[in-house]
Parts: structure tokens; sequence; C-alpha cells
């Protein structure tokens, strides 16, 4: 298919010893959901289409993007967004700078400071821009996270159990705001977790990895 | 592009730039040693100079002060760094420790030096102080203290040195072996908190810090300027007498130097052998000790007595300070006056712009050297991080390779070998000299928080566009402002305590604020010496001060670097 | 020493006639400007150092030209990189340009034409030396030839501390018996250093009944007979010495420090004003006198020579010439700067200058020209080198 995300054959194996195999084609706004217990490899999964694959795993499939086939890519031109458990927002940068961070390069300064602010209200945090992530609350964190990866213009998300780490009343919150917005850019998103309620949420396929 | 196929190559190229120098000194003290040095137009093979060394009268002490004053200072400096851990980790007395660390470090060996010998000599300040009232001397005691024979003097200069540098090792290796649950377990089984320690963590904590234990040893056996200042002088250590038979007008007398370079590598890796021996001992001897399960009785005192250890350690190198520091403002100051008769700017004005011409040169030197090292240590450890590399643990002793071979026993080969080849002595070698020293030490103070740095913002930089260039510059290098400042201060500091190599390799044009202290040293003008060893420990403070200074004040308004 | 010499002379010589027009010193002056001289003499005296420093800064105002002081701890390190550049083939541009040189040393550099020159009779300020007066031509009995220029007389003294040693002692003989009565209060700085082997001369000098015996090279036949005398003094002394002769301060500085902790009494020092300097740097206490044997006391002149690589040959001679000029000897024997002798004549400076030297005072720890004494003749290098070398066997390795 020419829209989404499809892992074709894919395959990662440890030293001979084959992790997961999985083949699904994931289509733009639907979410697709890894779930399996501790160290069947789901976060490997990740690693392998972000690019960042650790050298003592072998994988063999293909990945293609909206038509493009990205195996082989570089990672910084792959225009996969990834979110993981910790917001992992740069501590040496405003909350502005990092959402700055992904912006694709082009624009003046006063229009790519519009884009910031925009993107700060779409999440509740108007003037936020010249604060320290430091200071930031656990749920202003995740939003700035998110609204970070989106203002890089992704064509597919992957997440990391990216909710496990709120407590249960934020929880819904992000994961709807998150779903929301992924669905609103129409992106395809793939969701690594072993909760069940957010691949309740998600609302799409479950794929279940055995060990 | 360029950038990648450099990058890979850079772990070999620093190997090479650290090994490099010192593989060709050894050739160059080797082929001497057996009476080759077309320079002087002998050539060998000749067993002239060894039969001539070992028929010099004072080998033998020299040699066993050497053997000596190595095995005691760095196994002394180890029980008490040990036994201060195990009793006081994680106490207030030992975070107070703890941050007198950096500038305990950050005092090079010869301003330590002598520090010590102005304060213990018989005519020395501890005396001044006690007397004629406690003692009743109104002229000093005939004894014989600084440069004794046996050597102590300059084990104690070594010792209150080592101790400061086998603590921040043990701390940096406590940090990675979950040091404080054993001792609670080991105390809820009914152990003193020592006798816990030495038998649940001591085996995992040695293990990590064996390398620079080794370092230690090899660099007690060999060190010139402390024994210039503390050790004896009928005879002096080998190592002292390696280098002024280098200084001989008689060429013929640098193959001796060689045969006896030679030596002095073969007593190193004989005393190495034999501290591994020991450890091979020790290790079967503890094991019977644990197996028997005695509770420590004896826990109290030995931490007590470690920690007054430690503590004397640490107060005699900021006492030796203080007392330089007045020698250097002191008008006429005799015996037994516990303070000169007068203060005055005199002496700073007199040794002050010369001390500038030498803070000068260390500071240029030093700056290339710590700089150069920085940017191959951060490539190499960007390289291990881009393309998967490992450092292996064969890897960790080739980075302490420099630091295991005797100064003396390369050094002297290293300039013959230049001489042989028409290269001119000067700055440019003595910076490549200074590197092979600087690296390793850059290395182990950046690799870790380099290593633990989150791989995953890596990710995720990557995601939001970023190339691996930008990665690296945008994220990871700003997040890490703190350990690299801090392994630059390392780097700085080591240049600029590095007396041998720039004496040797220099041919006697580089003066650094160290060659010019020590060559002060025998002049026995004490305010000179004082002045120069303040500007030289300066030198090596203000980095580490800027160190923790700059990341606070560039962090102000990041909680999340501010601690680093 | 000995391979020196046969190294060298299988090279090839090298010619020693100047290349620079020495009867016309303009053409010296002119070329010295904006040459830089490096000067290797040895640093281990902190007022030398400053004396230098001075030195440099006159000569960059008068001449242009720039000195460095390379501050070396053994003059036989210059001469062991000017035959290294020699055998490298480097005649041209030399590390060293001068070297502050005298006995053994010189010799050794002389026969091995490793010197330019000669030149020092051709320098303007040559006329107001002391050729008569002086031993300014030959050099530890060789002779100088030109090669050399002087700059310095020294002579040996003896400082005391009459806080505690009231009287000066008149021989070597009664310095042993003092130091027996008053054990580990006297010390010499440890041979190979100049001044501790300047002490074995002195004492050999003073104990010889016949001094002029060390005028001749030393022989395998002779060198025991007439050192015999000197070994048993030392077998007599180094006992009651400082440390009991178990250690032995680096050089003649630093036996002052030992002075002003009170630690011992009595020390040698080759240079007259010496201990004014020192009391007016603070270093030795206002009760410090100086004293020379009835005998009278070794004395040498200190030289500056050229090595024959010299990249700056004009520029070093025209700091040879400064050094010898009425200013530079002044200042150098003023006792609160560096309290040196001169090599100038009196008789044959203007009445201005005359006065100049007439001025200075001499300082309470200083000996008048009278007071100095006789001045006795150093003896033949070959001696001293046997002698510290057998020094070093017997008493450098003591347990």
């Amino acid at each position: 298919m020419d829209k989404g995300l499809s892992l074709k054959d894919v395959t990662i194996s440890k030293a001979g010893t084959p992790l997961l195999s999985v083949s699904h084609d994931i289509g733009s706004g639907e979410v697709l959901t890894v779930m399996g217990p501790s160290g069947v490899g789901k976060s490997t999964l990740l690693a392998f289409i972000t690019g960042t694959l650790a050298p003592d795993f072998h994988a063999e499939g293909e990945v293609w993007l909206d038509g493009h086939d990205i195996t082989n890519a570089a990672p910084h031109q792959r225009r996969v967004g990834i979110l993981f458990q910790d917001d992992l927002l740069f501590p040496h940068l405003s909350v502005g700078a990092n959402l700055a961070f992904g912006l694709q390069p082009g624009g003046s300064a006063a229009e790519r400071r519009a884009r910031i602010d925009e993107a700060l209200e779409e999440v509740g945090m108007t003037g936020f821009a010249d604060r320290d992530p430091g200071t930031l609350s656990g749920g202003q964190k995740a939003r700035v996270a998110l609204m970070r990866m989106l203002l890089s213009d992704p064509c597919a998300l992957l997440l990391d159990e990216p909710f496990s780490r709120l407590d249960a009343a934020l929880r819904a919150q992000v994961r709807d705001m998150v779903f929301d917005r992924a669905r609103a850019r129409a992106l395809p998103v793939l969701m690594v977790t072993h909760d069940a309620d957010d691949a309740r949420a998600a609302g799409g396929v479950i794929v279940t990895l055995a060990g | 592009m360029n950038r990648q196929r450099f990058l890979p190559v850079l772990p070999i190229l620093t190997l090479v730039v650290m090994l490099g120098p010192v593989a060709a000194g050894l050739w160059g003290t080797f082929l001497p040693a057996f009476g080759h040095l077309p320079a002087a137009g002998l050539t060998g093979p000749s067993f002239d100079p060894l039969r001539d060394l070992f028929a010099w009268g004072g080998l033998p002490r020299a040699a066993m002060l050497s053997v000596s004053t190595g095995l005691l200072a760095t196994s002394v400096s180890l029980l008490i760094v040990m036994f201060v851990t195990a009793g006081w980790s994680g106490t207030r007395p030992f975070r107070a420790l703890e941050r007198l660390l950096s500038p305990l470090l950050s005092v090079p060996h010869a301003a330590a030096a002598f520090g010590l010998a102005f304060l213990i000599a018989p005519s020395g300040w501890l005396s001044r102080l006690v007397s004629p009232g406690l003692t009743g001397w109104d002229r000093p005691p005939d004894l014989l203290i600084v440069q004794d024979s046996l050597g102590l003097t300059m084990t104690a200069g070594l010792i209150v040195k080592e101790v400061p540098f086998l603590l921040l090792i043990t701390l940096a290796a406590l940090g990675q072996t979950d040091a404080q649950r054993s001792i609670t377990i080991s105390q809820a089984l009914g152990y003193g908190r020592v006798t816990g320690w030495l038998k649940t963590v001591f085996p995992r904590v040695y293990a990590q810090i064996r390398p620079p234990v080794y370092v230690v040893l090899a660099y007690s056996m060999s060190v010139v300027d402390v024994a210039v200042i503390l050790g004896p002088n009928t005879p002096p250590p080998l190592s002292v007498q390696i280098v002024r038979w280098m200084s001989d007008p008689d060429l013929a007398m640098r193959l001796e130097a060689a045969a006896g370079a030679l030596l002095q590598l073969g007593l190193v890796v004989g005393a190495l052998a034999f501290w591994r021996l020991a450890e091979i001992i020790i290790a079967r001897l503890g094991r019977h000790w644990i197996a028997k399960g005695s509770r420590g009785r004896f826990d109290t005192i030995v931490a007590q007595g470690a920690l007054v250890a430690g503590g004397v350690s640490a107060i005699i190198v900021l006492l030796g300070l203080l007392v330089l520091a007045i020698w250097s403002f002191a008008g006429f100051w005799g015996f037994p006056d516990a303070l000169p008769d007068g203060f005055t700017l005199r002496n700073w004005m007199r040794f002050g712009p010369g001390t500038m011409t030498a803070l000068g040169e260390t500071a240029l030197i030093a700056v290339v050297v710590a700089s150069a090292a920085l940017i191959l240590t951060i490539g190499c450890l960007e390289a291990e991080y881009r393309y998967g590399l490992s450092f292996s643990q064969r890897a960790v002793w080739l980075l302490y390779l420099p630091l295991l071979v005797p100064q003396t026993a390369f050094l002297p080969g290293l300039q013959t070998l230049m001489l042989s080849i028409g290269a001119d002595v000067g700055r440019a070698p003595v910076m490549l000299a200074h590197l092979v020293f600087v690296l390793p030490y850059v290395f182990l103070s950046l690799a870790d928080p380099f290593r633990a740095w989150d791989a995953r913002m890596g990710t995720i930089a990557a995601a939001l566009g970023a190339s691996p260039d930008g990665v690296l510059w945008r994220v990871r290098l700003p997040m890490l402002l703190r350990p690299i400042l801090t392994a630059l201060a390392v780097g700085l500091a080591v240049s600029v305590g590095q007396y041998l190599p720039t004496l040797l390799i220099g041919g006697g044009r580089v003066a650094t604020l160290t060659t010019e202290a020590v060559a002060l040293a025998s002049g026995g003008d004490r305010r000179a010496i004082a002045v120069y060893g303040l500007m030289q420990t300066g030198a090596a403070l203000v980095p580490f001060a800027l160190a923790l200074l700059l990341p606070a004040l560039v962090w102000r308004n990041r909680k999340g670097l501010r601690h680093g | 020493m000995k391979h020196l010499a046969v190294l060298a002379a299988l090279l090839a010589p090298v010619p020693t006639v100047a290349d620079i027009d020495l009867s016309n010193w303009e053409t010296v002056t002119a070329e010295a400007e904006g040459q830089t001289v490096f000067w290797n003499a040895w640093g281990g005296s902190t007022t030398t150092n400053d004396f230098i420093a001075w030195v440099g800064e006159r000569v960059k105002e008068e001449y242009g030209v720039t000195l460095e002081h390379v501050k070396l701890t053994d003059t036989a390190d210059a001469v062991t990189r000017v035959l290294s550049e020699k055998q490298a083939g480097e005649d041209d541009d030399g590390a060293i340009d001068m070297i502050w040189i005298n006995g053994a040393n010189f010799a050794a550099m002389k026969a091995a034409d490793l010197l330019f020159g000669p030149y020092a009779e051709q320098l303007p300020n040559w006329a107001f030396v002391d050729v008569d007066g002086k031993t300014v031509q030959t050099d530890f009995t060789v002779p100088t030839e030109g090669f050399e220029s002087p700059w310095a007389m020294a002579q040996v003294v003896f400082i005391q501390d009459t806080a505690d040693l009231a009287e000066p002692l008149g021989s070597m003989q009664a310095i042993a018996d003092w130091s027996a009565a008053n054990p580990g209060r006297f010390t010499y700085p440890q041979p190979p250093d100049f001044l501790g082997t300047t002490f074995l001369k002195q004492a050999l000098v003073d104990l010889l009944d016949d001094p002029s015996v060390l005028s001749a090279p030393a022989t395998d036949d002779t060198y025991d007979a007439v050192t015999a005398p000197l070994w048993a003094f030392l077998d007599d002394l180094t006992p009651t010495l400082w440390r009991e002769g178990r250690a032995y301060p680096a050089t003649g500085p630093a036996q002052l420090q030992l002075i002003a902790d009170g630690e011992v009494d009595l020390a040698i020092s080759f240079s007259p004003g010496e201990a004014t300097a020192a009391i007016a740097n603070n270093q030795l206490p206002s009760t410090v006198r100086t004293f020379v044997l009835d005998q009278g006391t070794i004395g040498n002149a200190s030289f500056v020579a050229i090595p024959y690589n010299s990249g700056s040959k004009a520029g070093a001679m025209v700091v040879a010439n400064f050094l010898m000029s009425p200013e530079a000897q002044v200042r150098a024997q003023n006792p609160e700067i560096l309290g040196y002798g001169t090599v100038l004549d009196m008789d044959a400076l203007s009445a201005a200058d005359r006065a100049a030297f007439d001025a200075l005072k001499l300082g309470v720890a200083t000996l008048s020209p009278a007071e100095l004494g006789a001045v006795q003749a150093e003896p033949h290098p070959s001696w001293m080198t046997r002698i510290a070398d057998d020094w070093m066997q017997r008493y450098g390795v003591s347990e």
C-alpha cells in the first residue's frame, strides 16, 4: 500500500535464536498494538524501525513508509516519530527550544515561533515557551514531548510504553490526547505495551508476541 | 563522506598516539643499553653498559629504594583508602573528605612535596611552632628527616598524593558495585561496618581498581621530582640516578643511563608480578577469613585509625600549601620563630615576572595537549557509540600502558632516538610527550559519564531529524558539559604537573612552572620555591574551579543539569 | 672527557677564524641588532638570575639584542649539546649562543674545537680589563687565547654565623677541629656540584705544603700520594658533618638556607659579596660575616664563551662586551645585588667610573679587596675530575 507503515516479514534474532517475527500493514490513522511479556523483544522491534538496532541483533525483512523502503535509511532521514516511557526532554534547552528542535529548517524566526506557540496552545500550555523543562509536572512534560514529536512532521508514530510512568488519572488523559492528535494527522501508529487498557483504548489490531 | 571514513579510524589513531612514543622510547632505550649509540659514535652490541651499571657502588641501594618506596607507598595508601571507605562511606566525615578530593588531587606532586619538606624538616614549620616552648630547642636537631636514607619521607610525600587519587577511583568503582545494600545486609547479619565491607564489597571493588593501583605502584617506583625533593641523595633512588646519567656531558654515560632504565623497567615489572602474587595469596587468606565468620572486634579502632590517617594526609597537603604561602610572603624567618619577622611583597615582585613566563609556557602546552586529548577522547567514544565498537577489558589495559611503563624507562630512549634522527627538541615534541600521559587520564575521566548518557535521547533526536553529528553537537555534548569540563581540568592538571617529559624531551629549552620549581629545589631559596610552587598549584587548581563554576553558571536556569 | 677529545679529533676540523670583522665594532653592533642570544648559564642562584635579567633589559635598550637566559644545573649539559650538534652536522644555528664557563668545561670545548674565536681581546671593553693584576688570560692553567671573555672574579670565602661561631677559622685543620667540637654544624655542597668540588680543592691546597704540584696534570703516579692528605682530612671530618655526612645540600645557595634555619653555622662560597646580597634578600640573618683562610683562598675568573655554531655570534659578542663594561661591572660588584668581584683595572677607568666603584658600600659581610688576601691558583682540571669521582665512590654512596 502507498500510505501507512508496512512491516514486511520482519524477523529479529539474537545469536542465532529468533526473537520475534511480525508482518503487518498499518494504514493512516490506524493503531497497531504489539503486546507480550517483558524481554520478548518489543522494544527491539521499535529500534529496528527507527534504525537504531543494537549490533548484537540480526534483523531480516523490510519496513516501508508511505511507499518508500526505509529499511536501510539513516535514522534521521526516516520521518518516524517515537515516544518513550520517559519524556526525555532535552534538559539543556527550554520548552520552546525543545519544540523547535524537531521543526524542519526554513521559515523566518517569527514563523517558527508562531508554530511553537500554536503547538503549546493546542495542549493548553500557552506561555510555557521559555520555561525550564525541569520545572514541569509529569503531565506537562508528556504533553511537550508529544508536541515536539508532532512538530517534526513525522509520517508514522511509534509508542514505547509511553503511558506506564504516568499515574492513573493522567494516563487516560494523555493517552486520549496522543491518539486524538495521531488520528487528526492521519498517522499510522505502532504501540508497544503490556497494559490491556492501552490496547483497548487504541482500538486497533492487537498482535501478541509469544516468549 | 570524509567524516564517516575518519571516525572509525580514530580509536586506532588514538592508540598509536599514545603507545607509539612509548614503543619508540623503549626501543631507543634498548639499543643504547646494549652499547649502540650512533650519535656518540658507539656501536653495539656490547655488555659494557650493563657491566658499568652493576659496577656502580650505589646500585643495590638505589634499586632497593626504588622497590621499597614503591611497595610501601602503594600498600599504605591502599590500606588507608580501603579502611576509610570501609568504615565511613556514606557518613558525614566521609562526605567532607570527598569534597576535599578535587583540590587535593589538583595540587601537583612537586608542590605537595615542597610543602611536606617545609613542614616536617627539623627546621620546618612544625618544629618551629613547638620550639622552644615545648621542646626547648633553639637550634634544630640534627635529624635526617627530609632526604632520609630509607626514603620514608619520600614515601610519605607519595602517600599524601596517592590517597586522594585512590579514593577517587574507589568512589567511582563503588558506584557500580551496589555497595550500600551489601553493607546493610552484612550489618543485619551482625558484622561490623569495616569487616562487613571488607568481606562483601572489597573483592568487587578491588577488581575494578586494580589497573589504577598498578599505575600507582609503577609511578611510585619511578618518580623523579618527588625523589629529588624528598628522597635521599647518597645514593639517590634509581630513577634520579638515571636522569643524572642522562645529563652527563660524556655521551657514553647515556649507555649506562639506558642500562639503568632497562633495569628500572625490570624492577617495575617484577614488583607488579610480586603484587599480583600477593593478591592471589591475600585472596586465599581472605577466603579463609570470610569462612571463619569473625564479626570484627577491632572494627571501631581500625575505622577511626584510618579516618585519622586519611585526615592527616589531607591536612598535610593543605598545611603544606599554607606554609608555602607564608614563605612566599616572608621577610627574614629564622629558627625557632613561628612566623617570619615581617611580611613583604618583595618575593612576589622578584619572582613574579619569571613565574609569568613559565606560566605562559605551561598554559600553552597544557591547553593544547588537554584539548587534543579531549578531542581524541570524544572522537573515540563517539566512534564507539556510532559504530558499535566495543572496547574490551584488554583495551582498558592498553589505555593504562603508558602509565605503567616507568617514565625513566622510555623518555630517555625517546630523547636519544630524536637525537639520532636529528629531530630538534622543543615545544612540539614536549606536547606529544605530554599527550601520551594526559590521554589515559582524560579518557578515564570522561568514559563513564559519556557512556552513561541515555542513548534514547539520541534516538529521539534522530527521530526528530538530527543527523548523527547533530545529535553529538546539539544534544550529547551540551548535556555532558560538566563531565567534559572536568575531564579537561584533569588533562590540564596532569600536563601542568609533568616533570620528566618536559625536562628530557624539551632539552632544557622548555621551562614550565614544574621544571623551574624542581630546579629551584636544589638551590634552597625557599621563597622562590614557594612562589613557583604556589603558581604551579594555582595553574592546576583554577581549571577545576572553573569546571565546578561554569556548568553551575551556564545551567543556572536548567534544573535538570545543575547537579550533573 | 677523554671521549670528547677523541671524538672531536675524528671529525672534520672547523675553521676557528672569526667570520665577522672584529676590527670594526660598528658592523658587529649593526649585525647584532634584532638577534636573540641564548645564554646558557647556571641558574641555581636567584641573585645571579636577577642580574642576568637586568643585563637582558640593558642590551635590549642599547643594542636591540634579545637575551634569553637558559638556566642550567650543570654547565656540562651545554657542552654535550654543542657536541651533539656538531656530530649531527648542525654548524650554522646551534641552540646555544653563549655559555658561562670555565675550568674543565672550557678546556674540553677548546680541545674539541667547539668554540668560536678568538674574539675576546678584540672587544672594545677589553681595554678596561686588568690583564696584569688578575688571571683573566688563563683558565685553570689553560690559556684562553681569546676564546672566552671574562666577566667576574670569584674568590673562595667562608660564611660564618657569628651568633654561634664568633671568630674566623684560619685553616682547614682549624675547621676540622671546630667541627669535631661542634658536630653537625658544618657541611658543603655535594660533589660534583662545582662549589662542592671547590671545597675539596681548597682543602687540598690548604693541606699541602707545596700546592704547586697541582698546576701540572694529574697522573696515575702522582695522584695517590698528592691527594692522601685530603682523604685523611675527610675521613676525620665527615662523621662530624651535618647529618653525619649522610646527606649534603645540593648546591651552594642551599647552604645559605641551612644557615638561616640555624642548621649549620659555616658554609663555603665563591662570591665575596654573596653574604651581603643574601642579607639584603632576607635570606641570611644580619649576624653573618665572611672570612678567608690564613694562607689565602682559591680564586678564578668566570668567563663566557661562544660556541662555534652559534647563529647569533654578533649578538653574543655584544652581550660579552656589555658584561665587561663599567656599568655592568659596578652593578655586579654591588653586594646588595650580586657581590661578584670585578675584572676591570681601576686605573684604566675614567674618573667617573672609578668613583662609582669607590662609592659602592661593601656591606658588613663583605671583605674588602685588601682583606681578601692572597689568591691561590686553581689546580689543573685533571685533578678535579679524579678527585670528584673518588669522592663519589668514597662518600657519595654512604649507607
